[in-house]
């Protein structure tokens, strides 16, 4: 009988998958729900149990010390959300281009369904269009093994590969077989110039190269053990096939025995599972050739099905995400694949009961961010054409009731850039919200672009020390410099606030955001609190630390 | 045998360390768990559930489909009856009786409780008494683990030593003031069976 070793997310999978492949370096920007990959691999790398793995400014600068990592011929890791993955488009489609040394795995966690993300946004449209393969995993096991094969492909094709996998894997747990470690590898020197210098005229070269090699990666997609092919019981007779991506083979095999029983076993469809990409084509004609009508069942956007559409004769029947069959918007879910597959909903338990209340998220009890938000609300009372933008992180939740104070929200930063564009658009009252975190991430660039207009914007930076809405990282520099920065952009110094963030202080902050949101240019205004999960988590890590050394001094007793 | 499980409660209630202790004692007796989460915005505060699938046999997906839930374990009464579509009709509701009271339109609870006393298979636990008598307050996820242990097929023995595991790095009377809130908590989910 097979056993699982260990307990792990999926997240936590590919990141173990990593590290048996030889990881000589981790990087990423923190981002639900891919955080906990890097989190497991920062947790051993304190422990001095694993190579080097370090949260970075942003998604952008965590991907280009990745490629420097490969350069210099190391395996690493880079991590981020589907959004992040917007933030290092840059690095990241010319990333295909140089002459990958060290393997360059991307582990990408979109979030379909939008449980904690701004849009549903699918990555597997980003390994496409940088031309480059995709691995994408349906259980933990899985998330192992992928993370390990993707560093060999990676040099083994010089190119980075994509790990895409979706919320509800990365964030469930379950037992992983796990293999013997692979050391890692040593670092080289580079002698590669015209392979990493993306002049136009070795760009060029490149990418006839990246084109030439599409082929071959189709060719090894189409035997990759990831694309497998379940024939049906009766080959031929079926008069329609399955094809399942991501974890929409999970909820068709769910389904699989009332639909067995529904249908007639022996009338199962002939399924094919992709789980490696570029798309297997000729597995994909070869599934069709036998069938009129082929039901796509994917997590994500419907990329499977528009490709189905470009690659198989007109006659054919597609169906899936694009005629209504499934939701075009949101996640998969057993249920919604069974009413896909034609069975009728299974019962459930009823009761006669009384609606009930919505509980959505809020701030904490006590949260810092509210004492501000309250202060502020007071500031704008009264005043004429205010505006107030808000940013990423539990502050967002200050747009729910009972603050309902930010106007728009839209991307890291954005309340910085969108503050400067509507006052000078003509707004007069113009504030916007950030954390201290996302500002470091893509706040300082547009505070850049206010500071050399003097634009009439006050920006308030919610600094609680950490990175909290993720469950409380470090954030990358130390709060203290966050006062130095803004004056070092050249903030006149004169409208740069620190506050204390309390109800304690509250009198006093109405009337210096009043002073700082009157004031026709630039103003910063710093609201400091130390996060209440931050002080929890630190009182926890702190008694953990006194019973470790407690144990420590312990005498041994033997069991 | 499967046995699939709809935990449900308020972000910061401990959602995430029942599933752990129940996760960890299936897994003890040698059986394979599925264990999904809950991360993210969604943790501060509001409605948050987890799904847990136990099966002897490999686990398709880390979802539990409308109908298919064995049991609904929640640490509230109305976040209880949130996810009741999951529930199979012969499902049993097992909850805490406290309300969480976190928003201004929090219902009258008599008839929430009342609702829930109509299902044939539920158990409405006074959690936070039985932990106050246990000896800790803050003992309540164990009465709940014990109030719905005894409607699962892991033995009561791996889930005691998955109770010792989680908190005997700390200290050893907190080990056994939980177990004995466990304990209280099987005696009255156990009740009238």
């Amino acid at each position: 009988m097979e056993s699982d070793d260990v307990v792990l997310l999926a997240d936590e999978a590919i990141a173990l998958g990593a590290v048996h492949a030889g990881l000589g370096a981790a990087y990423g920007y923190p981002g639900t729900p891919s955080t906990e990959i890097l989190e497991y691999l920062i947790r051993l790398y304190e422990a001095g149990k694993g190579p080097r793995a370090a949260w970075c400014a942003n998604e952008k600068t965590a991907y280009e010390e990745a490629l420097g990592a490969s350069f210099a011929g190391r395996r690493v890791l880079v991590t981020m959300k589907h959004v992040g993955l917007n933030v290092a488009a840059d690095p990241f489609v010319n990333s295909a281009l140089v002459a990958i040394k060290g393997g360059l795995v991307l582990a990408v966690a979109d979030d379909p369904g939008m449980h904690s993300s701004q849009d549903e946004q699918d990555s597997r449209y980003y390994a496409e269009f940088a031309m480059i393969p995709c691995l994408e995993p349906t259980d933990q096991t899985e998330a192992y093994e992928m993370a390990r094969e993707a560093f060999d492909l990676s040099e083994r094709f010089q190119v980075p590969v994509m790990i895409r996998i979706t919320t509800r894997l990365a964030h469930s747990r379950a037992g992983v077989r796990t293999r013997l470690p692979r050391a890692g590898n040593s670092m080289e020197k580079s002698t590669d110039k015209a392979g990493w210098t993306l002049l136009p005229a070795n760009a060029r070269r490149r990418y006839e190269r990246l084109c030439g090699i599409q082929a071959e990666l189709e060719a090894w997609s189409t035997s990759s053990r990831w694309n497998a092919a379940e024939p049906s019981a009766a080959p031929r007779k079926a008069d329609f096939a399955v094809v399942t991506g991501g974890l929409g083979r999970n909820y068709y095999e769910e389904n699989l025995a009332d639909f067995a029983e529904s249908i007639g076993a022996e009338k199962l469809p002939p399924r094919l599972h992709v789980g490696a990409y570029p798309l297997p084509a000729a597995k994909l004609r070869e599934l069709a050739a036998a069938n009129r009508r082929i039901l796509v069942i994917e997590e994500g956007a419907p990329l499977i099905e528009k490709a189905l559409r470009g690659i198989l004769p007109s006659g054919i029947e597609i169906s899936g995400k694009l005629d209504g069959r499934l939701p075009r918007t949101g996640e998969l879910n057993p249920d919604n694949v069974r009413a896909a597959l034609g069975l009728a909903p299974r019962s459930s338990a009823r009761l006669d009961a009384p609606p009930l209340p919505n509980r959505p998220p809020q701030l904490c009890q006590g949260c810092p961010h509210a004492d501000s938000y309250a202060a502020v609300a007071k500031a704008v009372e009264g005043l004429p054409l205010s505006a107030i933008f808000a940013d990423i992180g539990c502050y967002a939740l200050g747009a729910l009731p009972p603050f309902g104070l930010p106007e728009a929200l839209v991307c890291m930063g954005a309340s910085i850039g969108m503050a400067v564009g509507a006052a000078e658009a003509g707004y007069e009252n113009v504030v916007g919200f950030i954390g201290d975190s996302t500002f470091l991430h893509s706040g300082v660039t547009p505070l850049i672009d206010a500071v050399s207009r003097n634009a009439p914007v006050t920006i308030v930076i919610l600094d609680n020390s950490i990175v909290a809405m993720t469950g409380g990282q470090p954030t990358i520099l130390p709060s203290s410099r966050l006062e130095e920065i803004v004056k070092g952009i050249g903030v006149d110094p004169a409208h740069v606030a620190t506050i204390d963030a309390s109800r304690a202080a509250a009198e006093k902050n109405v009337a210096i955001f009043r002073r700082e949101i009157a004031h026709r240019g630039v103003s910063v205004v710093i609201a400091r609190r130390e996060c209440l999960e931050a002080i929890k988590a630190k009182k926890k890590k702190g008694a953990a630390a006194r019973v470790a050394a407690e144990e420590a001094c312990a005498p041994e007793e033997g069991e | 045998m499967t046995c699939d499980i709809v935990l449900a409660g308020v972000g910061g209630q401990g959602v995430l360390s029942i599933t752990a202790i129940i996760a960890g004692a299936a897994m003890a007796d040698g059986l394979k768990v599925r264990q999904s989460e809950v991360h993210g915005m969604a943790q501060r505060g509001g409605a948050v559930s987890a799904h847990l699938r136990i099966s002897d046999s490999p686990i398709r997906g880390d979802l539990i489909p409308s109908g298919g839930a064995d049991m609904i374990l929640s640490m509230e009464p109305v976040e209880s009856l949130r996810y009741l579509s999951f529930l199979k009709p012969e499902g049993v509701i097992v909850t805490a009786a406290e309300s969480y009271v976190n928003i201004p339109d929090y219902p009258d609870l008599d008839p929430i409780v009342e609702a829930i006393g109509r299902l044939s298979r539920s158990r409405v636990v006074a959690a936070a008494e039985l932990a106050r008598k246990a000896g800790s307050s803050r003992a309540v996820n164990m009465v709940i683990v014990g109030a719905a242990s005894s409607f699962i097929p892991v033995g009561r023995a791996s889930i005691e030593e998955s109770i010792a595991r989680l908190f005997g790095a700390k200290d050893a009377g907190l080990v056994e003031t939980n177990l004995k809130a466990f304990a209280a908590g099987r005696a009255a989910g156990a009740e009238g069976r």
